[in-house]
């Protein structure tokens, strides 16, 4: 099944009010080419998880600028000077998580969990309002799974079936989040024919991923 | 020697042959310049690399390949990448022998407060609470105090990072340990005297039962170490 379409046609399946699971950590990794598709669309109220926001210099900060994003779930925004000041400006609509608590949410999300228990947090800000639970003696937070509506994830090679390869440490969130959204978007930096990408190097399976797009020179 | 030389320097000794070390951004990244090459030392970048090296020279390196700060790295063979998922699977499960990184307060509880100031721009945990609780042996390296302001303290006043979980904090003064009893100086730099230490301190100190001279690695470390 040949998934590739145009970065015009991937974004097209995002609407308002949709969460995204934005794969990438600062400026390396993020899907470019995508976001800056989706720039061109006319949606708003958007919730962006993603484990930074990007950079000054990434795309995401330009949703953020357009005034697309009303909410962030985030492990770290002082690359995104936007972030900082939503969450200035609304707390509530800016969510701090720890890293590994992050991307076990997601995890858990797409993997059929409930939720996750971590020791992470306990006793600090991250802690607040959420429930614990006691287990052998020791005390640990209710992390609830996280989905998203949509993924956009970056790929190094994929193939025209979804199959996608992530190269070095771009891996990051790019390989955790497919599993976690009802529809899942790749732009990749090559795009090559089925059978030509190593099973041996392919970290998202294609039946995963339901559309396909060159990444362009960015 | 400066201070974040004379902090790199002593934290270098630290690790032991064959350690899974993290190292946080600003100063943490000086110490693997400084650890003693007989002792082999695996570095992890919480993005997803065991292994890391060196950074590559200007203009050169590959942009798939950075580590926690943004920044581009070399790899070193044997090297690892993986997810995010997996790397902190790595942290929280206990496998990182020693995560280094800086404070803004640490109190004689052993709580630590590294990210957040009251009334200043928030940026984010990032992965500083998860390394916290999951590694083996917290050490803090820091200057002594902010600008002559007490950084160690009975009580921390900022918003924490994590609960009991600092071992060792190291500054351009002293070591100090967190003890079931408070603070306890095992070590103190050339010149410094135990009282020039409590006087930038803003806890009770205890002296160990016999405080060493700080070694610095790299450097000769004279013979009678006493203070």
């Amino acid at each position: 099944m040949d998934k590739v379409v145009s970065a015009a046609q991937a974004v097209s399946h995002i609407r308002s009010g949709d969460v995204l699971l934005i794969g990438g950590f600062l400026q390396w990794g993020t899907p470019e080419t995508l976001l800056k598709a989706l720039l061109e669309r006319d949606v708003h109220d958007l919730t962006v998880v993603s484990n930074d926001t990007g950079t000054g210099e990434t795309a995401t900060i330009c949703l953020m600028q357009q005034g697309m994003v009303s909410r962030i779930k985030s492990t770290y925004i002082g690359a995104n000077s936007h972030s900082g000041q939503m969450l200035i400006e609304d707390p509530a609509s800016v969510e701090l998580i720890p890293q590994g608590t992050l991307a076990e949410r997601i995890r858990a999300g797409g993997a059929g969990l409930g939720g996750a228990l971590v020791e992470v947090g306990l006793g600090t800000v991250a802690a607040e309002g959420k429930p614990t639970l006691e287990i052998d003696g020791k005390t640990y937070l209710i992390e609830r799974p996280l989905r998203g509506n949509v993924a956009l994830i970056y790929a190094t090679v994929c193939d025209k079936a979804g199959n996608c390869f992530m190269k070095g440490s771009t891996k990051n969130f790019n390989v955790i989040m497919p599993l976690s959204a009802d529809i899942v978007l790749v732009e990749a930096e090559s795009i090559v024919d089925v059978g030509e990408l190593d099973s041996e190097l392919i970290h998202v399976p294609g039946v995963l991923v339901d559309y396909v797009c060159q990444r362009e020179d960015v | 020697m400066n201070a974040k030389e004379i902090i790199a320097r002593r934290a270098a000794l630290e690790p032991s042959d064959n350690n899974l070390i993290n190292l946080g951004i600003g100063l943490p990244t000086m110490i693997a310049n400084f650890v003693p090459a007989d002792v082999e030392i695996v570095l992890q970048s919480e993005n997803g690399i065991l292994g890391v090296g060196p950074k590559p020279a200007p203009g050169e390196g590959d942009w798939h390949i950075y580590d926690a700060g943004g920044g581009l790295v070399t790899v070193k063979p044997g090297a690892m990448f993986f997810d995010s998922a997996y790397s902190f699977s790595l942290i929280r499960g206990g496998h990182v022998d020693i995560t280094f990184l800086g404070a803004l307060q640490v109190d004689e509880q052993g709580n630590l407060a590294s990210w957040m100031v009251p009334g200043r721009r928030v940026t984010g945990m990032g992965g500083a609470m998860d390394l916290v609780v999951g590694a083996k042996r917290v050490v803090i390296t820091m200057e002594h105090t902010q600008k002559g302001t007490p950084k160690l303290l009975a009580a921390c006043t900022y918003p924490l990072t994590a609960v009991g979980v600092v071992d060792r904090i190291i500054t351009e003064l002293a070591v100090i340990d967190v003890t079931p009893k408070g603070f306890v100086v095992r070590e103190l730099a050339e010149g410094v005297t135990f009282k020039d230490v409590c006087d930038v301190t803003d806890a009770p100190l205890i002296p160990d039962d016999q405080i060493l001279k700080m070694r610095l690695a790299g450097v000769d470390n004279r013979e009678d170490d006493r203070c």
